[in-house]
């Protein structure tokens, strides 16, 4: 286990200390992610400039649930970008092979291919509207709220990072990354920016029980907010439901190692 | 201009046309990603709508046409580069087009007209289908596309369409232009399609933005991307207006042309090739 933790944090070294290499191109390229990731913003604060509020939601509550959104999904970006990149760069061109060789773990190994850092911006954007959004509302942080930001925050890691692996997965049959499930990634990133109660049942429905990304990223904000949920929950469940997040990750790692199974190289 | 060279370009946009119409898993893909998108959009704009005190500036049905046509032919607006065409600055193999016995400004203009409109081809007509029949069929009628509002209304958003392509590649011929300077064009493509995301009106419709930005919204060339031909077609837009507001998407495509050959002009004379 130490030996593991000792590699991967080897695995980050390099992968930092490449990109520091080009100080001037990764400072262009976190500030223009920062902005392309930033637009967005825009909107919702214009929609809140013209139509007042939404229901009980005001821009602040709004502003908790895309920071927090923004933040986790930066992280999970930054460390899946392996997986991200899976099918292009490994199942096409037969590289896998070498990866199946080395005594550890496939998983182990794509999740240490790389570490894009610039993805910084969009995690500072990110911190910025949370802040402006907790600051407006005057969060009391009681040491249950504080837990309940760190699990939404944990779970919301795994949820994105699950997502990255099943994506990885599919290109053990169709060997090229496939942007279906850029749907759930970015569509649930931006799903998540409001509250999941401003949407229609079915959509509530689907993203609660079968893709879990109300359960991380809804829930326990919405526990952190101290709002009387519209949708019901008690206290009880906004802290238990990032846990869904984890079981998610662990059901696509069982998927994975499945897939492993199934590989069949390319060739070359 | 001879029929010679007019056939030329013709055959220029045809060919990339036929090129790109092979990529066709990617455009499944892509149409999942906008009907997603956009049900996702009007259900925030509709929750917003719900609420409101005052009266919107425009109606929810003309929302509806927007958000649909947005996310149908969001192809055609300037938002990435022609991968090949950011390769041949990368390799120098952009001195093999300086050779051709044609304008370089129009040899590009008409590679791109296909880059952006071969996609949209692939995307829009699934992507309509399920706006205007699919839709309906699962009884979710408030978001169904309602088709133009006349006839007039119809003619003047094929018109304005006409200009959008015109316009959005005139805009992303600036875009290729930079790249004899820049050679990486990733930052300037970055930029542009955050740009053309906001002003334009895909984030939100423009008329949503407060009042005090209006006067500075109605001017941007940006606006004349979707803005105008989505507003036509729901009449929002309508009468003597749509007149003045063609105008306006033309005036900035004839502008926008002649600042490209200008700039191209200048960037031949102080041309490095890159590599052999």
């Amino acid at each position: 286990m130490n030996a593991a933790i000792g590699l991967f944090a080897k695995y980050l070294a390099v992968s930092v200390r490449s990109q520091m290499q080009y100080r001037g191109s990764f400072v262009l390229y976190a500030s223009g992610h920062f902005f392309t990731t930033a637009v967005e913003v825009l909107g919702i604060w214009a929609l809140f400039d013209r139509f007042g509020s939404l229901g009980i939601w005001t821009l602040a509550h709004v502003a908790v649930f895309y920071g927090s959104v923004n933040m986790a999904f930066a992280v999970a970006d930054t460390f899946s970008r392996g997986f991200d990149s899976f099918g292009s760069t490994m199942v096409k061109s037969g590289d896998f092979d070498r990866i199946l060789l080395r005594p550890r773990s496939t998983a182990f190994q794509i999740a240490g291919q790389d570490f894009p850092l610039h993805r910084v911006g969009r995690f500072l954007q990110g911190a910025l509207v949370f802040s402006y959004g907790a600051v407006v509302l005057d969060l009391d942080w009681t040491a249950i709220q504080l837990c309940m930001l760190f699990l939404a925050f944990i779970g919301m890691f795994f949820f994105f990072y699950g997502l990255m692996i099943f994506q990885a997965t599919l290109s053990f049959w169709s060997t090229e990354s496939l942007e279906v499930m850029n749907v759930f990634v970015y569509g649930g990133v931006e799903a998540c920016q409001y509250p999941l109660a401003i949407y229609r049942d079915w959509f509530q429905t689907f993203f609660t029980y079968v893709i879990p990304l109300g359960c991380v990223a809804y829930f326990p904000i919405v526990g952190v907010l101290g709002v009387e949920d519209p949708l019901g929950s008690g206290l009880v469940f906004q802290l238990l439901a990032p846990l869904a997040g984890i079981a998610f990750f662990g059901l696509s790692l069982i998927c994975w190692n499945f897939g492993v199974r199934h590989y069949t190289s390319t060739g070359s | 201009m001879t029929a010679l060279a007019l056939r030329s370009y013709f055959a220029v946009v045809s060919t990339r046309f036929r090129t790109l119409l092979q990529y066709r898993i990617a455009a499944i893909a892509g149409i999942v990603t906008q009907v997603f998108w956009g049900l996702l959009k009007l259900m925030v704009l509709g929750a917003f709508y719900e609420v409101a005190q005052d009266q919107p500036p425009m109606s929810f049905e003309a929302v509806v046409v927007y958000v649909w046509l947005g996310q149908c032919l969001f192809a055609l607006f300037p938002y990435n580069v022609d991968p090949d065409m950011r390769a041949m600055f990368n390799s120098g193999s952009v001195a093999y087009d300086l050779l051709r016995p044609l304008s370089l400004y129009g040899f590009w203009f008409s590679r791109t007209v296909a880059f952006r409109t071969a996609p949209t081809a692939l995307r829009a007509v699934p992507g309509l289908f399920f706006a205007f029949v699919v839709l309906r069929l699962v009884g979710l009628d408030e978001w169904v596309m309602p088709p133009p509002a006349s006839f007039v209304a119809a003619f003047s958003f094929v018109c304005s369409i006409v200009f959008t392509i015109a316009l959005s590649v005139s805009i992303l011929m600036l875009v290729n232009i930079s790249m004899f300077w820049l050679i990486d064009s990733r930052g300037m493509v970055n930029l542009t399609a955050g740009v053309v995301w906001v002003l334009g009106g895909m984030i939100i419709p423009l008329p949503l933005f407060p009042d005090w930005a209006q006067p500075f919204l109605s001017w941007q060339p940006f606006r004349g991307l979707c803005d105008i031909p989505f507003r036509i077609y729901s009449r929002d837009i309508a009468g003597i207006q749509v007149i003045s507001e063609l105008a306006f998407q033309f005036v900035w495509i004839v502008l926008l042309i002649l600042f490209g050959i200008w700039l191209m002009r200048k960037a031949q004379i102080k041309l490095t090739v890159q590599g052999g």
